[in-house]
């Protein structure tokens, strides 16, 4: 192939076809290379199929590795800053990973699948960092983003849906838990996991059965109301689940310039999953040095006041404003608990749970900027967390 | 029962050495475990054909601190002491020069030369205050490392203000434009050229070669010296001093590997299995061998590991020796001026062009070389009536296009030869035996990555601050217990012994403040 024919633009996934033929808007945009919808319908509707259906939302872009070999454990172990140890075949952990500074790279997802075999699930891609970390260790990493097709079932009939596709078996899952099943004659992995912060499934198969899985799925789903959802509706469900976003909550430490611009594992508020009784992992000295320093920073969700948005909104201490203690990096209308709700950063000297902030928003209205102050209360834990998400077996629909 | 001891250094090279006898006069138990036989490291005697022997890699003293061979016990001896340097052209003619002065040349270069030297030395007393010291971190916010950042701006304003600007603007420079700037003599101007770039991957014209050419002014200024019987003995000394001072130092005792337990160092294990337990290993084993080989890369943080695996560790000079049944019989060189140490480098654009196919792992057609006859000076070297010749020889890059093997070794071989007898005439004639030590040959006998005498490219992002890397800069590595000691941290090769002094200093500091 010369140079003129080099495959350029956006690459479309396996389900790329299908949700085309269900898209009324044409708003389409980009994902680590792929072209993925915004909205297929109307982002609202999409969003209340997530809470009171089933939604389907195409994860294929997803970065995905796999980590295989006599040492994947260990490998694993270094790499992350939670005990991989412990982590069973068969389970599913979240997990977040520092350079040597312990600032966070990004965060993600290992997948179980067998003794000395994982997958590893991340927002940004790290080939360059997993193979760098290989050195001394007799493990295999392989990209296999392209490889496996992925679609994430979620909503409170995600479960009967997959059930009257065949998939029964499932039930058994318990969060976090992750499944090798027979589907058509060909193993797929059903695990289950989601970012809706709800009932739901991802399914891992191979790309050439994606039409056929989607074309099943959507017959099974079709009278308990499934839909296709574009990343709009997925956004607004994270946001109420409390997850955060590589890129948005905070930066990958790889790709910031400026000192201070980075995030570490206790300034986000995941120091549940930095186990210093770990003798080594990557970043560890840091975060040992930072756990007794303490850390400068402070993730807090806020439940902030009236119904506007609080996007990229000033944190303040008091009303009257002054300086800034921090800055919302996420925001939304939440139609599910009905108030306006918003993930952010601040010093740590403020923000506990239950404090009172202040967030100062902005909002146009018919061309001209207006500014609010808003009173937030601090609030622990997610905004959004039915009871659903971890019943096992699933009520049937 | 498994010994213990307060430190562990692994390497009796000369900067092992230099801790262990720092460390030990500050009432360390320390022991020192030398995988070979023989104390030196690169800094040894052996004997290379019947009668003849060589000092098989450093073969000069230039580097020596005075603070470090103040504490020697026995000082070396020396054969002789401040040998000037002669620049030997094709020709016949030929340019000498030393401390002061320079003879060979028209009258505008032998005015300009003391000046030039003068100002060459006060930037190399200034660049070694600072290799002397432990070197400061960079972007820690700590008040120790800011406070020697500004001792070493304040030492850099004190120069005046016109110096130090010429300092700052020539640190990053390449001396090829520098000299070219000062004399129009082709010999001489090669002649600083080499010295500027011996041991290093860089021509004249590379940048910071006005860098390295500092770093081989420190101590002696430009004074060279040759031990009687050669380098070995200077470790002798060192060894004989450490010893004094209570160290323990085994030979043959190679070590397997640095025992890691619970994210520290606990001590080595040599290769005969006996555990030595110590909560302190100093290596002054290159850093990037001490990672991969005697710890194991899984021990280390992955962005740590990247950066070792990132230092540039290929040698470029070759090793030459040569058993002669005489002294070539040259019309235009008397038997003193042999007696100096005599460089092939015709001119800069010929220094230039030697490192030119290096780049693209091919060896020099016409090397350039550095050259001594020690046995003029020291009969122990060789047979009555008979002499030995060393040289270094570049550029023969480490990683050879296709690799060394005998035939590319002896076709370097042969072009050193071609290249002698083209300014020494007759001396093919002469040889007896001879030995080429390429890089491969020298990262074998000497166990240095890469063959490489510096232990990785002395350059300015592998200097001070960020040598071997900045985050073990100040001879700690991110690894509890592990510690550098050798010619790849702050300030690098030659045989300075400051390496080994700044560690032992740094960690005597450290546990003087805790």
């Amino acid at each position: 192939m010369s140079a003129s024919q080099v495959a350029q633009g956006r690459l479309v996934t396996p389900f790329y076809a299908r949700q085309r033929e269900l898209d009324t808007l044409n708003r389409w945009h980009e994902w680590k290379g792929y072209t993925v919808a915004d909205a297929l319908y109307c982002a609202e509707l999409e969003y209340f199929a997530i809470r009171n259906a089933t939604a389907v939302f195409d994860l294929t872009p997803m970065t995905k590795y796999r980590i295989q070999g006599p040492d994947a454990t260990a490998y694993l172990d270094r790499l992350m800053t939670r005990d991989m140890y412990g982590l069973a075949v068969g389970r599913v952990a979240y997990a977040v990973w520092c350079n040597d500074a312990g600032q966070v790279l990004d965060d993600g997802t290992v997948f179980r699948l067998g003794e000395n075999d994982y997958r590893l699930c991340s927002q940004e891609r790290h080939f360059d960092w997993l193979c760098a970390s290989a050195a001394g260790f007799d493990v295999d990493v392989v990209h296999e983003t392209a490889d496996v097709a992925a679609l994430a079932v979620q909503g409170p009939t995600s479960f009967s849906t997959l059930e009257r596709m065949g998939l029964g078996a499932v039930q058994t899952l318990k969060p976090f838990d992750l499944m090798a099943i027979d589907y058509a004659g060909t193993s797929i992995v059903v695990s289950r996991t989601g970012f809706t912060g709800d009932l739901g499934y991802e399914v891992w198969l191979p790309p050439m059965l994606a039409e056929a899985f989607w074309d099943d799925l959507f017959a099974a789903g079709a009278p308990i109301g499934i839909r296709a959802i574009g990343g709009d509706a997925l956004e607004l469900a994270r946001i109420e689940a409390g997850y955060l976003v590589a890129g948005v909550d905070f930066l990958p430490a790889d790709e910031t310039v400026r000192p201070g611009r980075t995030r570490s594992p206790l300034e986000l508020g995941l120091e549940w999953l930095v186990d210093f009784g770990k003798p080594q992992f990557n970043g560890r000295r840091a975060l040992a040095e930072e756990w007794r320093t303490g850390p400068r920073r402070r993730l807090v969700r806020l439940d902030i006041e009236g119904n506007k948005p609080a996007r990229d909104a000033y944190i303040y201490p008091r009303q009257r404003g002054g300086t800034d203690i921090g800055f919302v990096t996420s925001a939304a209308w939440s139609p599910m608990c009905k108030r306006s709700i918003a993930l952010g950063t601040v010093d740590t000297r403020y923000g506990k749970p239950g404090d009172e902030l202040w967030v100062e928003i902005y909002y146009q209205q018919e061309m001209r900027w207006r500014r609010k102050m808003s009173r937030a209360r601090v609030v622990e834990g997610p905004f959004w967390d039915p009871p659903r998400r971890r019943t096992t077996p699933p009520a049937p629909c | 029962m498994t010994e213990r001891f307060d430190v562990v250094i692994v390497g009796a090279g000369h900067n092992g050495l230099v801790a262990a006898a720092e460390l030990a006069r500050a009432g360390k138990a320390v022991v020192v475990l030398e995988a070979k036989s023989q104390v030196g490291g690169a800094c040894m005697t052996r004997e290379f054909a019947d009668g003849f022997s060589v000092s098989a890699a450093a073969h000069l003293v230039y580097q020596l601190q005075p603070h470090v061979e103040k504490r020697l016990n026995p000082r070396p001896r020396y054969a002789a002491h401040g040998l000037e340097t002669v620049v030997l052209g094709a020709d016949g003619r030929r340019v000498r020069y030393g401390r002061a002065s320079v003879a060979g040349v028209d009258d505008a270069d032998r005015e300009a030369y003391p000046r030039y030297v003068k100002r060459m030395r006060r930037f190399s007393r200034l660049l070694w205050r600072w290799l002397n010291r432990v070197p400061p971190r960079l972007l820690t916010g700590q008040s120790a490392d800011t406070r020697q950042l500004l001792r070493m701006a304040l030492e850099l304003r004190l120069l005046g203000k016109s110096e130090m600007r010429e300092f700052l603007r020539l640190i990053g420079s390449n001396v090829y434009d520098d000299v070219d700037e000062h004399f129009s003599s082709e010999l001489l101007k090669g002649g600083l050229c080499l010295d500027a770039v011996l041991g290093t991957h860089a021509g004249p014209r590379s940048p910071n070669s006005i860098a390295t050419a500092l770093h081989r002014l420190g101590g002696a200024a430009g004074t060279y010296a040759l031990p009687a019987g050669g380098m070995g003995k200077v470790a002798g000394g060192l060894l004989m001093t450490a010893r004094a001072e209570g160290a323990d130092i085994r030979t043959d005792s190679p070590v397997r590997s640095i025992r890691v337990d619970n994210g520290r160092v606990v001590g080595v294990e040599t290769a005969d299995g006996t555990k030595i337990d110590s909560y302190v290993v100093l290596s002054s084993v290159d850093p990037k061998q001490t990672v991969r080989s005697l710890v194991g890369e899984r021990h280390f943080e992955t962005g740590f590991l990247r950066r070792i695996g990132h230092l540039r560790t290929s040698g470029n000079a070759a090793k030459l020796h040569l058993a002669l049944d005489g002294l070539p019989d040259s019309e235009s060189l008397t038997s003193a001026e042999l007696g100096q140490r005599l460089l092939i480098a015709p001119g800069p654009d010929a220094v230039e062009r030697a490192f030119n196919p290096a780049k693209y792992g091919r060896c020099s057609d016409a090397p350039v070389m550095e050259i001594l006859i020690p046995s003029i000076h020291d009969e122990t070297a060789a047979p009555a009536g008979q002499h030995v010749l060393s040289a270094v020889a570049q550029y023969a890059p480490y990683e050879l296009e296709g690799g060394w093997d005998d035939e590319s070794k002896r076709r370097f071989f042969e072009t050193c030869l071609d290249t002698l007898e083209a300014h020494l005439p007759g001396i093919r004639t002469r040889i007896l035996e001879g030995e080429l030590l390429t890089p491969v040959d020298l990262e074998n006998e000497f166990l240095m990555s890469g063959g490489h005498w510096h232990h990785g490219e002395l350059a300015l992002d592998q200097f001070l601050f960020t040598r071997p890397v900045a985050s073990a800069a100040q001879y700690r590595s991110p690894l509890d217990g592990l510690h550098f000691c050798g010619a790849g941290s702050h300030p690098g090769g030659g045989v300075s012994g400051a390496p080994g002094y700044n560690a032992a200093r740094a960690l005597l500091n450290r546990e003087a403040e805790r």
